[in-house]
C-alpha cells in the first residue's frame, strides 16, 4: 500500500518555497491537516496523525543550491536524497558527516525532522550541530529563513535546532545549509569482540577515556564493538597500536556501519538512550540491538515496551518506539511539555501541520 | 518600584542579597560594552534557583522588567539593564554540583567561571572546550545566553555544542528541564534555542556540560607573512588540504604591534601572521603538520616557528587573547567589532576595510578567526578629537554590512544585544524576525525578560489561540497528559 493510501491522503509536490506557501496557506484556512514527507522512509515513526489530508511532498524541491566547497558549506533543499548530496560534496573531497539511515531514499528534510545521525555523531556531533541554517514554511505560508551560511553566527535565536527533530509539526523545512567535513584521507574499521557484558562495557569506555580521535564506536550482539579510524595511516597505524591492547582486535568490515538499518524486520524498532556508563546493562534487555558509544541504541523489541520504558526513563533515559505502536512513541517529554504545546501554538496555531505526530499529543 | 516590592525582596534573599543603594547600584550599569549605560532600581544576589524564581514570579506579577547577568564580560550589552527594571546578578551561584569522569558530562550552576570548569577536570585530563578570550573571568551562565565561541570552535564547536541539558527559571517563575545528561530527550530542542537567546527566554540556574579528553598532543604553528591576503591564501590551502586544525588565527601588522606593546609574545613583525594549531594523537599530528608547514610555505611564508613547550604555546596565545585590550596600547580609544563573512570573502572585505580606513583616516587593526571567517575588526579613535567616535561608529557598521552583503553575519560570538538590534533588519526580513518572536512569545509573553535586547522591535503576542483537541490515545485512555 502507498504512503498516500496508507494515509487516505492527497499528494501535492510543489516545485519551489512560494508554492509550498501556497499550499500550506490554503490547506491552514480550509482546516486540512498537511504531512510534510521527504522519501517517506519514516512516515510511520511518531504517533499516527489525529488527521491527514494531504501529504505535503518535497520530492520535487532536490536540488544542490550551493556547494561552497572552500567555506565547507553547502546550501540543498529538503527532498535532496542524503547519497544525492553526498555524492555532489564528493566531488570536491567532502561530506555531511552524517550516517542517517535509508541514505539513498532518505532527504535532508526526512532526517532533519526526524533527527536521525548515526555512529558518526561521537565524531562530528548530531544534525543539530551540523546545520547552520534552516528556511522553514510555516502553516500560515509565512516563509522564514533563520541562521545563516557561515559557520559562526549567533545572531537571532537559533531556529534551525528547534526545527531538527519537530517531526514536521513547527513548519515544513524547505531548505537547510550545512557545514561540511573533509572526506577521510583513510578509514579502517576495527571490531573487538568482549568477553561479556562487563568486558564490553569496559572495553567501550576504556575507548572513550583514551586520548585516542576514534571517529564512530558501536557495540553489537555477540559483545561485538566495532571502532572506526579516520586520518592518515601513521595517525591510524598509533591508534590501532593502543587499542590493540584493550582486548583481541580484529579488521572489521565497513559493512558493520549498516548494522543499523539490518535491525529493521516485523518486530517494532526501539530508539533508547543511555548514559555510555550505562550501555551494558542496557543492552541486556534485547538480543539484537546496535549500541552507539554516544548512548543512544536501536533494536527491535516484543516485549512489554511500557515496563522498557519505565526502566529506561527511571534511570535517567529514554524509549522511544520507532514505528506502529499501541503504546505512545515517545514517552515522557519532562516538564516542558507545557512550554512546548505554547511554541506549537504560536507557529501552527489551527494544528495544520502533522497533528498528533509529536510528543504530548503535539 | 516601590517600596513594598523592595521589602519583599530583601525578606527573599537576606539584606545581603539584594542591592539598592545608588552608590553600588551603578557597579551595575553597563557591561563589558561601556558606552552603554542605565541603572536598574535594585540588583538581587540570589543564592539557589529558589531565589531566582521567587524574584522572578514577583516580577512577573509586578510587570517588572528583568535582566540576568553573570560576570558582566558581554561586548554587545546584552547585560545593559533596563530602566525600572531588577538585574538578577547569579555570580553568587557558582557551585559545580556534579563531575562524572565516565560519561565526560559535568554539571554546574551559571555562576561558575569559565577556566574553572577546566580547572576541575583537568587532573583527569578533561578539558571544556569553548575558550572565549575572557575565559579567567566570564560566567557559564554568560556562555549561554551569548553561546560564547572562541579560537577553538572550529573543531570543536560553540558553547551550544556542549551544553547538554539546563534547568530553566521561565519568565513566569516556572522551573522546566531542557535536555539532561542523555542524548536526544523527547520534544522540542529547546535546550538549542535556548543557547544563544541572549536571557530574553528566561534563567538558566543549572547547566549540564559535555567535557572533552584532552588530545595526546597540542602543536603550535606561527607563520609570518607579508600580508594578510597571503596568509587568507595558505588558509584556503590548508581547509582545501582536507584538514579542521583545532584552531587557525589571523592577525594583521597593526594587532602584532599592539599585542607585542602588552605582553611581549615574541610574533615576527610582519604583515599577516598566522597561528594554526593542530591537535590529536602525536602521529596524526606530525603528519599534518608537515603539510601545513608546506602549504604555509607555498604561501609565501618567510618565517615559520613551532612552539616547542607547553610556556612558548602559552604565550603564544597570550598574545592573541590580549590581542582587544592591547589596543589601548596604541589608540586611546578603539571599538571591537565581530563580524563573519564565509572565509573565502577575506581577501575581498580586507581590501574593502582598508579603502574605508583610507576614507576616514580611522586606523583599523584586524583580528579573525580566519578558519571560520570571524572577523575581530578594530576601529582606533580618539574620543577627544571631535567627530571621531560618531564617524568609529559608522565605521564599524559599514564593516557590517560588508559582511551581510557577502552573506555573513553580524555577530560570530558577542551577541547582538543592545548593541546592534537595529542591525537585524538589515540581515534579516520582517518575517525571518517576526517567527524568531514567535519562540520569545512562547516563552516570555509579557516580554519580561531582557525586554528590549536582540529584536529591533517588539513582536505583540497577545493570546495564543489554538483549540485543545484531545489526542485519540488520551482518549482511549492509553495516554495521558501531565
Amino acid at each position: 500500500m502507498s504512503v498516500a493510501e496508507r494515509f487516505g491522503a492527497t499528494v501535492v509536490e510543489p516545485a519551489d518555497e512560494k508554492e509550498t506557501a501556497a499550499i500550506l496557506r490554503n490547506a491552514n484556512e480550509t482546516g486540512q491537516a498537511v504531512i510534510p514527507t521527504g522519501g517517506g522512509t519514516k512516515l510511520d515513526w511518531g504517533n499516527p496523525p489525529r488527521k491527514a489530508d494531504m501529504l505535503l511532498s518535497m520530492r520535487r524541491m532536490n536540488r544542490v543550491i550551493e556547494h561552497a566547497w572552500a567555506d565547507l558549506t553547502v546550501t540543498v533543499e529538503a527532498g535532496c536524497t542524503i547519497a544525492a548530496l553526498q555524492r555532489t560534496l564528493a566531488e570536491h573531497g567532502q561530506r555531511l558527516a552524517v550516517d542517517p539511515l535509508w541514505p539513498e531514499r532518505a532527504t535532508v528534510g526526512g532526517i532533519l525532522a526526524t533527527n536521525d545521525s548515526g555512529a558518526l555523531r561521537l565524531a562530528f556531533g548530531a544534525l543539530r550541530d551540523l546545520i547552520i541554517g534552516v528556511t522553514l514554511v510555516l502553516a500560515d505560508g509565512t516563509i522564514a529563513m533563520s541562521g545563516g551560511k557561515v559557520v559562526k553566527n549567533v545572531a537571532g535565536y537559533d531556529l534551525p535546532k528547534l526545527a531538527t527533530g519537530s517531526l514536521g509539526t513547527l513548519g515544513v523545512i524547505t531548505r537547510a545549509v550545512f557545514r561540511l567535513h573533509p572526506l577521510p584521507r583513510n578509514a579502517r574499521t576495527l571490531t573487538i569482540a568482549a568477553t561479556d557484558a562487563n568486558d564490553m562495557q569496559r572495553i567501550i569506555l576504556a575507548i572513550l577515556g583514551a586520548r585516542l580521535a576514534v571517529t564512530a564506536v558501536q557495540a553489537r550482539p555477540g559483545k561485538e564493538i566495532d571502532i572506526l579510524l579516520e586520518g592518515t595511516m601513521d595517525g591510524i597505524a598509533a591508534q590501532e597500536a593502543v587499542i590493540k591492547e584493550m582486548g583481541a582486535v580484529r579488521e572489521g568490515s565497513p559493512a558493520v556501519w549498516k548494522a543499523r538499518e539490518e535491525l529493521w524486520g516485523d518486530a517494532p524498532i526501539v530508539k533508547f538512550t543511555c548514559l555510555p556508563s550505562q550501555i551494558a546493562s542496557t543492552s541486556t534487555s534485547f538480543s539484537g540491538f546496535v549500541i552507539q558509544a554516544t548512548g543512544i541504541g536501536y533494536a527491535p523489541f516484543t516485549g512489554d515496551l511500557r515496563r522498557l520504558r519505565e526502566a529506561m526513563e527511571r534511570e535517567g533515559g529514554s524509549l522511544m518506539i520507532l514505528g506502529k505502536s499501541e503504546l505512545d512513541a515517545w514517552g515522557n517529554a519532562g516538564d516542558a511539555l507545557p512550554l512546548m504545546r505554547a511554541v506549537k501554538a504560536q507557529f501552527d496555531p489551527k494544528n495544520t501541520l502533522s497533528p498528533g505526530r509529536f510528543v504530548g499529543g503535539i | 518600584m516601590s517600596p513594598e516590592t523592595l521589602e519583599e525582596l530583601r525578606r527573599i534573599l537576606g539584606p545581603h542579597g539584594l542591592i539598592s543603594s545608588p552608590e553600588e547600584i551603578k557597579t551595575y550599569e553597563c557591561d563589558g560594552l561601556t558606552n552603554f549605560r542605565v541603572v536598574p532600581s535594585a540588583v538581587v544576589l540570589p543564592n539557589s534557583a529558589e531565589e531566582v524564581q521567587a524574584v522572578v514570579r514577583i516580577c512577573h506579577r509586578e510587570r517588572i522588567p528583568f535582566v540576568a547577568r553573570g560576570s558582566g564580560t558581554g561586548l554587545s550589552g546584552g547585560a545593559l539593564p533596563v530602566k525600572g527594571g531588577i538585574v538578577i546578578g547569579l555570580a553568587r551561584m557558582k557551585r559545580i554540583i556534579e563531575v562524572d569522569l565516565p560519561n565526560a558530562r559535568i554539571v554546574v550552576e551559571p555562576g561558575v567561571i569559565n577556566l574553572e570548569v577546566t580547572g576541575r577536570v583537568a587532573a583527569a585530563d578533561f578539558f571544556y572546550a569553548p575558550d572565549p578570550s575572557s575565559q579567567s573571568v566570564c560566567s557559564i551562565g554568560g556562555n549561554v545566553a551569548e553561546n560564547s565561541g572562541g579560537a577553538h570552535c572550529l573543531k570543536y564547536g560553540f558553547t551550544t555544542t556542549h551544553v547538554l541539558g539546563l534547568e530553566v527559571v521561565l519568565p513566569d517563575g516556572s522551573l522546566v528541564h531542557m535536555g539532561g545528561k542523555t542524548l536526544d530527550a523527547p520534544g522540542y530542542d529547546l535546550a538549542g534555542v535556548f543557547v544563544g537567546s541572549e536571557g530574553t527566554l528566561g534563567i538558566a540556574t543549572k547547566i549540564t556540560l559535555r567535557i572533552v579528553k584532552r588530545p595526546e598532543c597540542v602543536r603550535t604553528l606561527l607563520a609570518a607573512f607579508n600580508s594578510p591576503t597571503e596568509a587568507g591564501a595558505a588558509v584556503s590551502g590548508i581547509i582545501a588540504a582536507g584538514m579542521l586544525p583545532a584552531a587557525i588565527e589571523m592577525m594583521d601588522n597593526l594587532s602584532i604591534q599592539a599585542a607585542e606593546a602588552a605582553v611581549h609574545a615574541n610574533y615576527p613583525n610582519c604583515g599577516g601572521l598566522l597561528l594554526v594549531e593542530l591537535d590529536g594523537p602525536v602521529a596524526e599530528v606530525d603528519a599534518l603538520m608537515a603539510h601545513v608547514d608546506e602549504i604555509c610555505r607555498q604561501h609565501g611564508a618567510w618565517e615559520i616557528r613551532v612552539a616547542q613547550s607547553e610556556a612558548e604555546r602559552a604565550l603564544v596565545w597570550k598574545g592573541r587573547k590580549a590581542a582587544f585590550a592591547a589596543m589601548g596600547r596604541i589608540s586611546p580609544n578603539y571599538i571591537v567589532q565581530d563580524g563573519v563573512i564565509p572565509r573565502t570573502a577575506l581577501p575581498l572585505i580586507l581590501s574593502e576595510i582598508e579603502q574605508l580606513s583610507i576614507e576616514t583616516g580611522l586606523r583599523v587593526a584586524n583580528v579573525f578567526h580566519a578558519g571560520d571567517g570571524n572577523l575581530h575588526p578594530l576601529v582606533l579613535y580618539d574620543r577627544r578629537i571631535a567627530g571621531q567616535e560618531k564617524a568609529a561608529e559608522r565605521l564599524s557598521e559599514r564593516i557590517l554590512e560588508l559582511c551581510i552583503e557577502k552573506g555573513g553575519s553580524i555577530t560570530g560570538e558577542h551577541g547582538v544585544g543592545e548593541e546592534k538590534k537595529h542591525m537585524m533588519s538589515k540581515m534579516f526580513a520582517e518575517p525571518d524576525l517576526q517567527t524568531m518572536q514567535r519562540v520569545r512569545c512562547a516563552f516570555d509573553p509579557l516580554q519580561l525578560s531582557n525586554p528590549t535586547k536582540v529584536f529591533p522591535r517588539p513582536r505583540m503576542c497577545g493570546e495564543t489561540p489554538g483549540e485543545y483537541v484531545a489526542h485519540p490515545l488520551e482518549v482511549a485512555g492509553i495516554a495521558e497528559r501531565f
